[in-house]
């Protein structure tokens, strides 16, 4: 019965006085006097609570509440309960998310008594929060120290400037010329989650349609996006002894390698002779052909041959033969990292190749990457070849079949089988591969025919 | 015992459905002494009798004879036919021919009706691979519980089957049951020729006329299709074609968010579909309590892959064709301006039921259906366009509109066939349970707390609630299963039960303890001794019972707190003779 709680609503006038006349003009100077800012706070629902997890907000910002009106559900450690506002006025900004758990006491939304307040109070709520409203333990103490200026504002809002970046670079196939967005309800939720604008994503669904994947992709995409636009977090040097929590790709990097320990990995490695590869990029290197072309160029003839190393395991159930074999190049970013794809590297000759290439990481450099241009791999390499890296071993991206670690290629002294011993430059590579779909003979297959076409490349160049 | 039903003799005795009670009070020791001074308040309000109607000249009926299908007076062919062969035809059959009447059926289309074919029980195969796969997909309750799945999936084609045998099962069951009855079964549409009369036959086929004393119409229903509206079967399409699973697709826009909606949008959710909910009124879930719709709507819908639109129609609906998809026009309710449009990979239109009651042939005993529905009076009883009785004839079910559910249905023909046979009876509907089979189920009977509330401003009584959750039941616990409520609604001046709703793990099965004491008339104070085992799910219903206050004056307020003492000794008594509890003496 007892589930309509009134909540303790504090004024806190003290802290969080209007700074400074902003905004509304003459009208705002007779408010002035009696302008309030209150929070509300998380109430203590039982005397064995001491933190509460917000069930949903029943109000959203800037609607108005009266006196008695329910705002919040809040669950506690025994029950649900509605938490009702205590103060007429207006909700200016929710500072714990549905879902996030503050503790007993801590501010979890601020209630302003005008409307013109509302923004003010958004203000104060973006700095007194850390850049995630979930974490909220520090939270208390900074209300109470009262000067919400804390570093917390450095690692702020990492969200608006990425919008201003990406805004505008996508028009939606079925949109009608972008007055509409298109996106399926899982990919609207996964986007207020994540904080994706869907204007900016490119859908990959029928017809056009934003869906869940795209989202998350794009959730990679706009931190990286929007890196060069903020201060440089590890520059200044990591404070050790601290815990930093993951920017939003680093979150979605993290869930896509915890995802990738739902796949039965296997790994096949290789010792490949590259000589005769070698001398190809010594003399068409002018031309503009890069190694990293040419190795994608190699990978993908030898897939053609192969074209179960190219398929996927979707749903556990099936393989997906893709159509087109892209091979996606790992590439390290501003301590992320992307993976910019070369579309229908067997059928591209290699000069046109190299030109995409470059393309690519210039656009990956200049951050306008398209999500079709770093999603769409079927199978992926990377490099660590230049760190003389001699061999390693890469994880599988999630939702694609293979993905091949690149050692460097290097001068080794190998025995012949006519029983002399000479000198000859080579790599070893090592390809990790869903076993759902990928079986070992094939990949031993697979790998044999690239060392076939990279010991004789003559094929690479037409 | 309660054997009111068999014993069916012409005596005018004053009977109502409520009139069920033992005379022997209880035999719990306990509450012996609040028996004999409130159990006579309970037999007050049944005695309020409706006396049988004396006008229709039923002298003689055999009493409860099971099995055979009794002798038809001279004049007719039978004594009941029931037009329409679904769960409320079944079951007024059923209890005809208990009561010895000889009796037909007539059906068009395929004995079970919608409920068995394409309703209740294909849906609930369906939703039974629905709750599996979401547990087995539910990776945070897995490990909860210690147990490691391998990535689950499905077989639609399976997944179809199944759906599609348990119809048949249930189908075969039920047409065997009439036959092993005697019941007749007669192919093609009934229509009512004049009074009394009735044709059948197959289209093609010469009509058979046949008379009986009395007549049940139990045509049910077809799912409603507002205009603008293209079904195509396909990519746009109702129930009817949804329970096939002939496809799952990637995103089902589902207009309505009644039983029917929800109970898709669980299956689809749970078989890796994305829904969108269209909503004409401005909450989802409209016919449920409001506590337990928004409860619901937190557990139903926020979580899953679920977006919704609500206060729109959804005007114009185009199916998918040459490549482009289903095309959804959303107006807004109160303006009636174009809103939003949807592309969708198909739409299902779960807006109601509409009857099915075209060409029985009502103008030739001059009765005009309201909006399709046969208008019939509490007793089921056909009324005409003069707002007189048609003599002999019933109608039942989703036909008459007073409450479109399969047992509900077959609870009307029970009533008919009880008042045919010479015992009035008038079915309580605020004692008939209902539930909406999601996951965790919802279940309810009687009022919902504004209606309630209503109710009780307009009679002048007060009303309590109380609310348990399912969060404090050892069993949902054990299940993982915690997140619920269930709420009563009751009058603490006197204890009645107006209403019960429940939300949580196996909410359908639960609800029927609080229905039947409502069907009983058993007043919370008593209802509240009865045992419930140790750990179960209906002590969710045990403590709510429990944690309602009825306030009955001092007198019992008295007793009851002596019983607890009583009690506590009691126990004291038992653990201090098995010497668990240091006694000083005895």
């Amino acid at each position: 019965m007892a589930n309509v709680l009134q909540t303790s609503f504090l004024p806190s006038t003290s802290s969080l006085r209007r700074p400074s006349i902003s905004g509304s003009k003459g009208k705002s100077q007779s408010l002035q006097v009696k302008a309030k800012i209150r929070e509300i706070f998380m109430p203590a629902l039982s005397s064995t609570m001491t933190e509460g997890k917000i069930v949903s907000w029943m109000k959203s910002e800037g609607d108005k509440l009266s006196k008695g009106e329910s705002v919040v559900v809040v669950e506690s450690d025994k029950a649900d309960m509605d938490v009702e506002s205590f103060h007429e006025g207006f909700l200016a900004a929710i500072m714990v998310e549905e879902g996030g758990v503050a503790p007993v006491g801590s501010a979890i939304a601020l209630l302003a008594e005008t409307e013109d307040e509302i923004s003010e109070a958004k203000a104060k709520s973006q700095s007194s929060s850390s850049s995630t409203p979930q974490v909220v333990e520090e939270k208390p103490k900074q209300i109470e120290e009262a000067a919400p200026d804390v570093p917390a504002a450095a690692a702020a809002p990492s969200v608006p400037v990425a919008k201003a970046v990406t805004l505008g670079s996508a028009v939606h196939p079925a949109s009608e010329g972008g007055k509409r967005i298109v996106a399926s309800p899982y990919a609207k939720k996964l986007a207020k989650e994540l904080k994706v604008d869907l204007g900016t994503v490119v859908g990959s669904g029928p017809l056009g349609r934003i869906v869940a994947k795209d989202v998350e992709a794009a959730a990679v995409a706009v931190p990286v996006a929007a890196s060069p636009a903020k201060p440089d977090p590890v520059a200044p040097g990591i404070e050790l002894g601290t815990v930093v929590p993951f920017t939003t790709m680093q979150g979605a990097v993290s869930r896509n390698m915890v995802e990738s320990l739902s796949v039965p990995t296997f790994r096949v490695g290789y010792t490949i002779t590259t000589n005769a590869l070698d001398a190809l990029y010594k003399k068409i290197k002018s031309k503009g052909v890069t190694m990293t072309a040419l190795l994608a160029k190699a990978t993908a003839l030898a897939l053609v041959q192969h074209p179960v190393v190219n398929s996927c395991c979707r749903d556990g159930n099936s393989f997906t033969y893709n159509s087109s074999i892209n091979i996606a190049v790992a590439v390290a970013i501003d301590g992320g990292l992307i993976t910019p794809v070369l579309q229908d590297a067997d059928k591209v000759d290699i000069y046109t190749l190299s030109r995409k290439w470059k393309e690519l990481v210039d656009k990956a450099r200049a951050k306008q990457l398209q999500p079709h241009e770093y999603n769409t791999g079927t199978f992926t390499l990377s490099n660590l070849g230049m760190f003389g890296v001699d061999r390693f071993d890469a994880i599988l991206p999630p939702g694609t079949g293979a993905i091949m670690a690149v050692g460097a290629s290097q001068p080794t002294v190998v025995a012949s089988k006519d029983g002399r011993i000479g000198m000859k430059n080579q790599m070893q590579v090592n390809v990790t591969a869903d076993h759902r779909v990928i079986y070992g003979a094939d990949l031993a297959a697979f790998l044999q025919t690239l060392a076939k076409i990279v010991e004789d490349p003559k094929d690479l160049t037409f | 015992m309660h054997s009111t039903l068999s014993f069916s003799q012409a005596t005018t005795v004053p009977t109502t459905n409520y009139a069920f009670h033992s005379q022997s009070p209880i035999n719990l020791r306990f509450c012996g002494l609040r028996r004999e001074a409130f159990g006579i308040s309970i037999l007050t309000r049944s005695s309020s009798g409706r006396v049988r109607l004396s006008t229709r000249g039923r002298s003689k009926r055999t009493s409860a004879s099971t099995g055979n299908n009794g002798t038809p007076p001279k004049s007719f062919d039978y004594d009941l036919i029931i037009i329409g062969a679904g769960v409320g035809g079944h079951g007024a059959a059923l209890h005809a021919v208990e009561k010895g009447l000889k009796t037909a059926i007539i059906e068009g289309d395929v004995v079970g009706g919608t409920c068995v074919n394409r309703g209740c029980v294909p849906s609930k195969a369906l939703l039974a691979v629905s709750g599996r796969m979401r547990e087995l997909q539910s990776e945070h309750h897995m490990k909860a519980l210690g147990l490691q799945v391998s990535a689950a999936g499905y077989d639609r084609q399976g997944v179809a089957d199944h759906a599609n045998n348990l119809a048949s099962k249930i189908r075969s069951n039920l047409t065997n049951s009439m036959k092993a009855l005697g019941v007749d079964i007669l192919t093609g549409f009934g229509t009512i020729v004049g009074p009394q009369k009735v044709k059948y036959g197959k289209v093609g086929f010469t009509d058979n006329v046949v008379t009986a004393k009395d007549i049940i119409i139990a045509t049910g229903s077809v799912p409603f299709v507002p205009k603008g509206i293209e079904v195509d079967g396909k990519t746009v399409i109702t129930s009817d074609h949804a329970l096939k699973l002939e496809f799952v697709p990637d995103w089902i826009a589902i207009v309505g968010s009644g039983y029917i909606g929800l109970e898709f949008s669980d299956v689809y959710t749970a078989l890796g579909s994305e829904v969108t909910f269209i909503e004409a009124l401005d909450q989802l879930m409209p016919g449920f309590d409001p506590e337990i719709s928004k409860l619901a709507q937190r557990v139903l819908i926020n979580p899953r892959k679920i977006d919704y639109h609500t206060g729109v129609f959804a005007t114009k609906i185009t199916p998918a064709r040459d490549g482009k998809p289903v095309i959804v026009e959303l107006t807004d309710a109160k303006t009636k301006e174009h809103k939003d449009t949807l592309e969708v990979d198909a739409a299902l239109i779960a807006t109601g039921r509409a009857p099915f009651t075209y060409g029985l042939g009502l103008e030739n005993i001059n009765v005009v259906t309201q909006r399709g529905f046969v208008p019939v009076d509490e007793r089921m009883r056909v009324i005409d366009a003069n707002g007189n009785l048609v003599p002999h004839l019933y109608c039942i079910g989703d036909a008459n509109g007073k409450m479109m559910l399969a047992h509900a249905a077959s609870a009307q023909g029970i009533s008919v066939v009880e008042q045919v046979t010479g015992r009035d009876h008038v079915l309580n509907h605020l004692s008939v349970p209902a539930a909406c089979f999601t996951h965790p189920e919802i279940s309810m009977v009687g009022l919902t707390e504004p209606q309630a509330r209503e109710k009780a401003e307009k009679e002048g009584f007060e009303i309590s609630v109380a609310k348990t959750s399912f969060k404090a039941n050892t069993k949902a616990l054990a299940e993982n299963e915690g997140e619920g409520l269930a709420k009563l609604i009751y009058r603490p001046d006197n204890g009645e039960i107006l209403g019960v709703h429940i939300f949580g793990l196996h909410a359908a099965d639960l609800i029927h303890e609080a229905s039947n004491a409502v069907a009983l008339g058993t007043r919370i104070q008593d209802i509240r001794f009865a045992v419930h085992a140790h750990p179960t799910l209906s002590e969710v219903l045990d403590e709510l019972f429990k944690s309602a206050k009825v306030s009955f004056g001092s007198f019992l307020h008295c007793s009851q707190e002596l019983l607890n003492f009583y009690l506590l000794r009691f126990c004291d008594y038992v653990l201090i003779r098995h010497k668990l509890l240091p006694g000083l003496e005895s």
